[in-house]
């Protein structure tokens, strides 16, 4: 047991090491924190949102009608943790 | 059972109206304001969450049925699928009533504005009917775990 | 270095997690550690989307001033982090169930005592 958490204490350590290495900055892996990446499609939608979907709140018109299809999808994971949570607890519930 | 004191259930009493007033907000301005169905129903459904804990499950599950609220939820996924399938005569989840004359159809000017309610099409219907799916099913779950976690146990074991 | 301090912060969160989830015995510590990794993606999703001096690209009462496209964060990965949000709310809710029929089966909540699966 104590052997298996040393072993698993080096791993978290090393993970973390190579995490922070990957973000500092003379590695030159990851863009500094305020200039994103590729960021055309985001601005087609900031610019075009308004006019397109007639909303004045850009990340509802990408939730609700650029990516409704993601929306979709989540709803359906909510209906179907509820289901899930019914399923398992309903016979402590009501016998 | 232990009874909550007095000062609890008078202070749930007083605030509830208060936090459902505010998620309605949330929901009804989503097009317009940061939040939306999601947001609005999670506030909504931690104000009945304050609810459960102060009146005990019990007295909460004898007023509302576990049945009802999945129902309501069937209801709010089927309004948010009917809903995008009104523009299936260009594409699915088409903003059909974007830019007509119709309530909801108006488009704000291009810019800072500030702010119409009666513009976004589909979304503020989409809003509406994500909300009340979160807000059922969010009430549901939490009404279950706190009816399978009381002190007695389930009258099955 | 000072302006990577927030994907710092986003290991530090998965880090927290991770310790909590390898070296914790409790099943209700494990879940709060699956919770606290679900909180850094998120940061780390909303982190990416982040532009320099940009406000929320939200038009009500924006200040005249702002340049359009230049001067809002990115939105497509602020919707990306709200559908995270409710799904991260979806499998905490499943876990706490299960965690819950585990402590009705077996009357306890240590990971290495439910290990007698045969009973």
């Amino acid at each position: 047991m104590r052997s298996r958490d040393a072993v698993a204490l080096i791993a978290l350590v090393l993970l973390g090491s190579f995490m922070i290495m990957s973000v500092l900055p003379l590695a030159n892996m990851i863009r500094p924190f305020g200039e994103p990446v590729n960021p055309e499609m985001d601005d087609y939608i900031i610019t075009h949102a308004q006019n397109e979907t007639g909303a004045n709140n850009a990340v509802t018109s990408v939730v609700f009608d650029y990516r409704g299809f993601d929306t979709l999808g989540e709803a359906t994971v909510l209906f179907t943790a509820v289901a899930g949570v019914i399923l398992i607890l309903r016979r402590y519930a009501h016998g | 059972m232990d009874e909550t004191s007095k000062i609890i259930k008078t202070v749930s009493s007083v605030m509830f109206p208060f936090v459902t007033i505010y998620g309605l907000y949330v929901i009804l301005h989503g097009h317009l304001t940061p939040g939306g169905g999601f947001q609005g129903g999670a506030i909504v459904a931690s104000g009945c969450a304050l609810l459960v804990v102060a009146f005990g499950s019990d007295a909460i599950a004898k007023r509302v049925k576990e049945s009802q609220l999945s129902l309501l939820e069937s209801i709010g996924a089927l309004g948010f699928i009917s809903l995008a399938f009104v523009g299936i005569a260009t594409t699915f989840f088409y903003n059909s009533l974007a830019g007509t004359k119709f309530l909801f159809g108006r488009i704000p000017p291009y810019g800072s504005n500030p702010g119409y309610l009666s513009s976004g099409g589909l979304l503020p219907l989409m809003n509406l009917a994500v909300g009340t799916k979160v807000i059922a099913g969010l009430f549901a779950i939490v009404l279950i775990l706190a009816i399978a976690t009381r002190k007695k146990g389930g009258r099955s074991k | 270095m000072i302006y990577n301090i927030p994907y710092i912060a986003v290991i530090i969160l998965i880090m927290v997690g991770l310790y909590a989830v390898v070296f914790k015995r409790n099943i209700i510590k494990m879940v709060m550690g699956i919770t606290i990794i679900e909180s850094g993606v998120n940061l780390f999703l909303v982190t990416l989307g982040y532009r320099a001096g940009g406000v929320a690209p939200i038009f009500t009462n924006l200040p005249e001033e702002r340049q359009i496209p230049g001067q809002l964060v990115l939105p497509i990965p602020q919707a990306l982090t709200l559908t995270s949000i409710v799904i991260g709310v979806a499998v905490l809710a499943l876990m706490l169930a299960l965690a819950i029929q585990i402590y009705r089966q077996y009357k306890t909540l240590d990971v290495t005592k439910i290990r007698r699966l045969k009973e």
